[in-house]
C-alpha cells in the first residue's frame, strides 16, 4: 500500500506541482512553437510521453548497472544524449515500417524531440533523485502527462490570445509569454495539493 | 583583429542577440534568472561551452561527413559540457548547486547547436571564436538584465545586496516561474518597439537554427 501511495505522490507531483513546462521551464521551445493548434499539441505531447518512457527504460538500467559500478558517472551527459538520439531514430524507423498510421501522426514531432531538454532533463532527474526503476518510470509518465496538460491547456489560451486585438509590439511571442505567465500562476495554485491529498 | 571579425563579435551582442532577437535558449533564460548570480553563472558556463564547440567544429568542418554532422556536434558539445561541469564543480561549488539540472542541459541549448549549424561549420576558426564570444556575451548580458530585474523586484536585492528598503514588500512572484515568463515577454516587447522605431524587422532564425530541420516536414512550410 505504501509503495502505491508513494508512486501516486510521485505521479501527481510530476503532473501538477512540479510541472515540467510551467514550473521547471523544461521543453519551452515546443511549448512556444507547437502549441498553436490543439491537434499538433496533442501529437507532440504523445510523442514526448512515448520517448520519455522509452528513454527512461533504457537510461536508468545503463546508469545503475553500467556507469555506477565502473565509476563512469562523468559520462552520463554524453551517453544519455546519444541514447536519446539513437532511440528517437530507432522509434521512427520502426514506426515507419510497422505502424505507418502512427508514424504519420507522430512522425513530424519525433525528430524535434532529440534536442528537447525535457527528455534529457527527466532522465537525469530520475538519477539525481535516486528513484527506483518503478519510481523512475512513474516520474517520466507524470512528467509527460504534465507536459501534455500544459500544452493542451495553453493551446486553448493561445488561440484566444491570437484573436484579440493587442498592441503591435506585444503581437506574437510577447503576448504568448505573458499568457504563459498567467497559466503558470494558475498552476502555482496546485502547490499544496499533494500535501493536502496524502497527509 | 580584422574589422570583419570585430563586426561578427558585436553582431552577437546587439543586432542578433541570441535570446531577445533570435529567441533561442529560452529554457535557461527563464529557469535561471530568479537571481542575478545564477544568471551570470549560467551565462559564463554556456559561453565557455559555445567557445569550445565553435572552435572545435570550425576546425573539424572538413573532416566531419555532412550526413552525420548533427550527432558529431552533439557528442562534441556534450564532451565540452562535461568538462565545464567539472570546472564549475571544482571552483564554484555554490554555482554548481544552483545550476543543478540545467548545467548538463546546456547540451540541448539551441544557441550552441544553432551557432554550430549556422556559423561555425561555414567560417574560419577565428571568425567562429569571435562569433562564440559575441553570442556568449549577448546571452550573458541578457540573462544578467533579466536576473537583475527579477531579483530587484522579487527579492529587493541585487547580487545579494539590499537595494530596496525593508519597508517595501518585494513582489515575490517575480522570482517565481510566472514572473520569469512575464518579464521575458515584456523584454521581447521592448525589443520589438526598438526594432519598429529603427524600421527594422525581426530577423527570424526560423528553422535554420533547428538541428532537425532537414528531417522536419514543417520546415519547408516555414516553421512549426
Amino acid at each position: 500500500m505504501d509503495t502505491m501511495k508513494n508512486l501516486l505522490v510521485i505521479l501527481i507531483t510530476a503532473i501538477l506541482t512540479n510541472n515540467f513546462i510551467l514550473n521547471k521551464f523544461l521543453g519551452i521551445c515546443p511549448f512556444l512553437g507547437v502549441s498553436k493548434k490543439l491537434d499538433s499539441s496533442v501529437g507532440m505531447s504523445v510523442a514526448v510521453i512515448f520517448v520519455m518512457l522509452m528513454s527512461t527504460a533504457v537510461t536508468w538500467p545503463i546508469q545503475i548497472y553500467l556507469l555506477d559500478p565502473y565509476n563512469l558517472g562523468y559520462l552520463q551527459t554524453v551517453i544519455f544524449i546519444l541514447i536519446i538520439a539513437a532511440l528517437v531514430q530507432l522509434i521512427e524507423t520502426i514506426l515507419k515500417k510497422f505502424i505507418p498510421s502512427l508514424h504519420q501522426a507522430l512522425g513530424v514531432y519525433l525528430p524535434l524531440i532529440t534536442t528537447n531538454c525535457a527528455v534529457l532533463g527527466v532522465t537525469i532527474l530520475n538519477i539525481t533523485e535516486k528513484y527506483s526503476f518503478g519510481e523512475a518510470m512513474v516520474n517520466s509518465l507524470g512528467a509527460g502527462l504534465g507536459f501534455m496538460l500544459a500544452m493542451v491547456l495553453f493551446s486553448g489560451v493561445r488561440s484566444r490570445a491570437e484573436s484579440e486585438s493587442i498592441p503591435a509590439c506585444f503581437k506574437g511571442m510577447p503576448i504568448t509569454l505573458v499568457a504563459a505567465s498567467i497559466v503558470a500562476v494558475a498552476f502555482m495554485g496546485f502547490s499544496g495539493v499533494v500535501d493536502g491529498l496524502f497527509k | 583583429m580584422k574589422q570583419s571579425n570585430w563586426k561578427v563579435l558585436l553582431n552577437g551582442i546587439i543586432k542578433e542577440n541570441p535570446v531577445l532577437v533570435l529567441v533561442l535558449g529560452t529554457c535557461p533564460t527563464l529557469a535561471l534568472t530568479s537571481l542575478a548570480v545564477n544568471a551570470v553563472g549560467m551565462g559564463v558556463a554556456a559561453t565557455a561551452v559555445l567557445l569550445c564547440s565553435n572552435i572545435a567544429i570550425s576546425l573539424l568542418k572538413n573532416i566531419i561527413p555532412d550526413k552525420v554532422r548533427i550527432p558529431c556536434y552533439i557528442v562534441l558539445i556534450a564532451g565540452f559540457v562535461t568538462i565545464v561541469g567539472f570546472v564549475v564543480q571544482a571552483y564554484a561549488p555554490s554555482i554548481y548547486d544552483a545550476l543543478g539540472l540545467y548545467l548538463p542541459l546546456i547540451v540541448v541549448n539551441c544557441i550552441i547547436l544553432g551557432r554550430a549549424e549556422m556559423f561555425a561549420n561555414k567560417n574560419s576558426v577565428l571568425a567562429s571564436a569571435c562569433d562564440a564570444i559575441g553570442m556568449g556575451i549577448g546571452f550573458t548580458l541578457t540573462l544578467l538584465v533579466m536576473g537583475s530585474i527579477r531579483e530587484i523586484l522579487g527579492a529587493g536585492t541585487w547580487f545579494g545586496w539590499q537595494v530596496i528598503p525593508d519597508a517595501v514588500t518585494p513582489m515575490s512572484i517575480m522570482t517565481q516561474p510566472p514572473g520569469g515568463f512575464f518579464i521575458f515577454g515584456v523584454l521581447i516587447a521592448v525589443v520589438n518597439v526598438i526594432l519598429a522605431k529603427k524600421g527594422k524587422k525581426r530577423k527570424v532564425s526560423g528553422c535554420g537554427a533547428c538541428p532537425s530541420a532537414e528531417h522536419c516536414a514543417k520546415a519547408s512550410e516555414g516553421g512549426c
